[in-house]
């Protein structure tokens, strides 16, 4: 376990020192970061002389390093636009993101796996039916038209919901959260859901399809003909069987969710990191664009190693302890 | 008083191309503390008997004429709720496949435990002591600690133990056991069926034991139901049953299985299948492979020479070499195989027989030690410099089912080989050779252009027969290759392969379990355990004469089943 824990870091640090090295290049080779910075009357001399106050002329690997070292540190130097250290507007934005995709997450594992799980046991009932049909349309329209057609009912037509941006904010420290009043909840529901309906489908077929896989094996027909009754057998037995491989799936699409927040974000007008990101893409601004890089990484591998480790919870199997096993 | 009466059934599985009847008018009955074994082969209908009586028949099966009485009581007729009440608190079940039947996420108790309570109602204390005392039952030691394990802690017959005691936990009368010990080694497997004999004895709780197996049934019977196409075709004790078996079907069942005791020219084969088919005639030498004869030199004296073969496999990795685990599937094994000769290789699974294969036909790549075939070292050479040799040696694999392409067809099957080697100039003179050596096996020509699907087990054995003759090859080397098969089909398949040896002059590496077939196949045989090669003799010798303590013990374990084939015979 510990031997397992420690090769997946340093696959995890691996991972994150290539994310860095792209991020760098887009830095280094991305138009001339000088240009960016200084105005179009700065003399060549001047623009010399800053090039070397900033070690830009400095070796390749001595100028990594120093980005690695700055960035594991949470310093991805200073917007170009907002003329603000980076580090203070992802603070600033994150909570708003995180916030989103908490409430998409659980919407889409609260929802998805009870009706995954429901379509595997009534097989052929008319609500799994509907529920399967439904989920198709879940699965194959764009996220922005869900979100638009949302707006258009619920914003434009009832006045029901707010149509963008996050209503009012209570700030908690440094963290800013929509969820202690009215109008940040009200704000949240619309981009929750068009965030969560992909997912929400997505692990819904999963579960079913793992489920009916689960269903079918020996240990569940051998339980049946013991005489345990169903809701043990579909809950106790199959369930956590089928949870194994769920698990990584629901994990990736996690990251999946913070990641690709930036459409729901834009239609909504929501003030996340994504909404940022589109931003800073239109203007060219590196500086967020790498630390946004470098850390929808490091989610994805901090993710990863919660789900490895989950794999331990679960699976008895991979708690290897050869010395217990015997005749 | 009868336990269990079951009266004129019939099951229908219906289709899009009308119904499957898969059993019909049985009768059968059993008594308390009575162990009734139905046999029959294959798709007999044997496994749907038992899940029709705990009413878990697959959809869209159903029973559709007669009756099943439990202790009185009608019980197919029952909804689900009550045939719950039923199942494991009066009918207790037991299945095949010990690796799969148990949950493997849950412990062994939590198994227990609930079982116990969902049926008997009773405290959770209770249900732990109770748990226990089936656990020490079963024979399973330190029960106490044990029961705490999870099933990937058990090994294959301890699981089946703990199956047998999770099938024992509601306290059946009758107990329902499919094909309990087939997917075990031959020493567990007489462990496993004393158990039940015990347990069924002790507890007075009747029995219904389905298997394929005649030599199971022997030795734990004590009546036994023939099955044949969906229908019992003959019924007595065991005693009668196999000595003075009335019935055609059940005469030539019992013939077909090896005699353990004597060495028989050819297996019997079940005449009254009505697709048992053996080549007519002998082979033609002058049409096989276009009346080409092979292109290699004469055989050596030796063909085959194994010096100090090791095989290691890593069992757990670790960047400490300290912290790693490696299992020696293959220790310091030497051995000697002459031309012309068919060599036995038998043993208990795990014990390396399969690992030895795998190294001779380059499958693995040994730790250390040589292998020399023709009087050339092969473990070292490159994958061009082998391919001559590899094109003299072929294997013929356990499965049938996974060792062909189900995507090609039987042509291009056999035909795939003949290419890879560059054996024939045109595609046309391969399907010549394809069609030859489809005659050979005795499948025929029209074969060639269906799918491996379209065959039965013992048919696909076939086609890998033919596909490993393809390249002309003087050792084959069949790993298990008739397990997986019924003992008429086994019969068939094993006299092809003998005829085949003595027409086209192959040595032969016969890799079993089975130390009957063993016997009738074999010239000299080795006894492997743990990786180690015990004993090598001459076969007569090693079944009259055992010298090694390990072979005694495997002869002592072999099913004596020597019935009506055996007098028949004589």
């Amino acid at each position: 376990m510990i031997s397992f824990l420690i090769k997946r870091l340093l696959q995890s640090i691996l991972v994150m020192l290539t994310v860095a090295l792209i991020a760098f290049a887009l830095f280094r080779y991305v138009g001339d970061p000088i240009n960016n910075m200084v105005g179009q009357d700065t003399t060549l001399e001047e623009r010399a002389d800053l090039r070397e106050r900033l070690g830009l002329d400095d070796p390749f690997f001595v100028q990594f390093g120093r980005f690695v070292v700055n960035a594991a540190q949470g310093e991805f130097g200073i917007s170009y636009q907002h003329r603000r250290p980076v580090s203070e507007l992802i603070a600033e934005r994150a909570p708003a993101t995180l916030e989103l995709s908490l409430l998409s997450a659980i919407l889409a594992i609260a929802i998805g796996i009870p009706m995954g799980v429901y379509t595997a046991i009534h097989r052929d009932g008319w609500l799994s039916r509907a529920f399967m049909s439904l989920s198709l349309i879940g699965i194959s329209l764009p996220t922005f038209l869900i979100g638009i057609l949302l707006i258009l009912l619920f914003g434009v037509i009832l006045r029901w919901l707010p149509t963008f941006g996050r209503g009012e904010v209570v700030q908690l420290g440094w963290w800013s959260t929509g969820f202690l009043t009215w109008s940040g909840i009200k704000a949240l529901i619309m981009p929750a859901i068009t965030l969560a309906l992909f997912q929400m489908t997505l692990i819904m077929r999963l579960v079913r399809a793992e489920m009916l896989e689960v269903l079918r094996t020996d240990f569940v027909k051998f339980g049946r003909a013991r005489g345990l009754p169903d809701r043990y057998i579909h809950f106790k037995t199959a369930l956590k069987n089928t949870m194994v491989p769920v698990i990584t799936i629901i994990g990736l699409q996690l990251g999946a969710i913070i990641a690709f927040a930036i459409i729901t974000e834009t239609v909504f007008q929501w003030p996340g990191m994504g909404l940022m990101f589109i931003q800073a893409v239109r203007e060219v601004d590196i500086p967020i664009m790498a630390a946004y890089l470098v850390m929808i990484a490091l989610i994805f591998v901090i993710i990863n190693l919660i789900v490895d480790m989950l794999y331990y919870v679960v699976d008895p199997r991979l708690r290897v302890d050869r010395a217990a096993t015997g005749h | 008083m009868t336990l269990l009466t079951i009266k004129g059934m019939r099951v229908e599985f219906p289709s899009r191309r009308g119904h499957v009847t898969a059993v019909q008018d049985l009768t059968l009955d059993v008594a308390p503390g009575e162990i009734l074994g139905v046999v029959g082969e294959s798709g007999a209908g044997k496994s749907t008997i038992g899940n029709a009586i705990i009413g878990l028949l697959e959809p869209p099966g159903e029973m559709t004429a007669g009756e099943i009485t439990l202790q009185g009581d009608r019980i197919d007729t029952l909804d689900e709720v009550k045939m719950r009440a039923v199942r494991g608190a009066r009918i207790g079940m037991i299945f095949q496949d010990p690796l799969t039947s148990l949950d493997p996420l849950q412990t062994v108790e939590t198994q227990l435990i609930d079982t116990i309570r969902e049926n008997l109602g009773v405290s959770e204390r209770e249900g732990n002591e109770r748990a226990v005392a089936l656990l020490d039952a079963v024979g399973i030691p330190d029960p106490a600690i044990r029961i705490k394990q999870y099933p990937h802690q058990f090994s294959g017959g301890m699981r089946q133990r703990v199956v047998i005691a999770l099938a024992l936990c509601g306290e059946p009368d009758l107990i329902i056991a499919d094909e309990p010990t087939t997917a075990l080694d031959v020493s567990v497997q007489a462990q496993i069926l004393d158990l039940m004999k015990g347990l069924c004895r002790d507890r007075n709780v009747g029995m219904i034991l389905i298997t394929h197996d005649m030599g199971v049934i022997a030795e734990t019977a004590d009546r036994v139901a023939v099955m044949y196409r969906g229908r019992v075709v003959e019924t007595g004790t065991t005693e009668q049953i196999i000595n003075h078996p009335t019935h055609e079907y059940t005469q030539s069942l019992i013939s077909a299985v090896p005699p353990p005791g004597r060495r028989l020219a050819r297996f019997p084969l079940v005449t009254y299948i009505e697709d048992a088919q053996e080549r007519p005639e002998g082979l033609n030498l002058e049409t096989h492979w276009l009346g080409q004869s092979r292109d290699y030199g004469a055989a050596s004296d030796i063909l085959l020479e194994i010096e100090n073969l090791h095989m290691r496999f890593v069992t757990r990795g670790s960047i400490f070499p300290s912290k790693r685990l490696f299992l020696d599937a293959v220790k310091d094994v030497s051995l000697s195989i002459k031309s012309g000769e068919v060599f036995g290789l038998v043993g208990e699974s795990g014990s390396g027989k399969s690992t030895i294969a795998r190294m001779i036909t380059g499958i693995y790549k040994p730790t250390s030690g040589s292998i020399r075939f023709a009087g050339q070292e092969i473990t070292g050479l490159t994958r061009k410099d082998a391919a001559p040799l590899r094109r003299q040696m072929q294997m013929i694999f356990q499965d049938p089912f996974s060792s062909l392409n189900s995507r090609m067809r039987v042509k291009d099957i056999i035909a795939e080989p003949i290419h890879f080697h560059g054996l024939a100039s045109s595609n046309a003179e391969a399907q010549k050779i394809v069609n030859d050596l489809l005659d050979v096996v005795g499948l025929g020509a029209q074969a060639a252009v269906k799918f491996p699907h379209e065959f039965s087990g013992g048919q696909r054995q076939r086609i890998s027969i033919a596909r490993a003759l393809a390249t002309r090859p003087r050792f084959l080397v069949c790993d298990e290759p008739t397990s997986a098969l019924d003992v008429s089909i086994q019969a068939q398949v094993l006299n092809l392969l003998k005829d085949l040896q003595s027409e086209l002059d192959l040595t032969m590496m016969f890799i079993s379990h089975d130390l009957p077939v063993i016997r009738q196949m074999c010239d000299r045989v080795g006894v492997m355990r743990h990786g180690q090669l015990l004993e090598v003799s001459e076969t007569e010798s090693l079944f009259t004469n055992p010298q090694h303590e390990y072979t005694k013990h495997l002869l002592d374990l072999m099913p004596k089943f020597t019935g009506f084939g055996a007098q028949a015979a004589e």
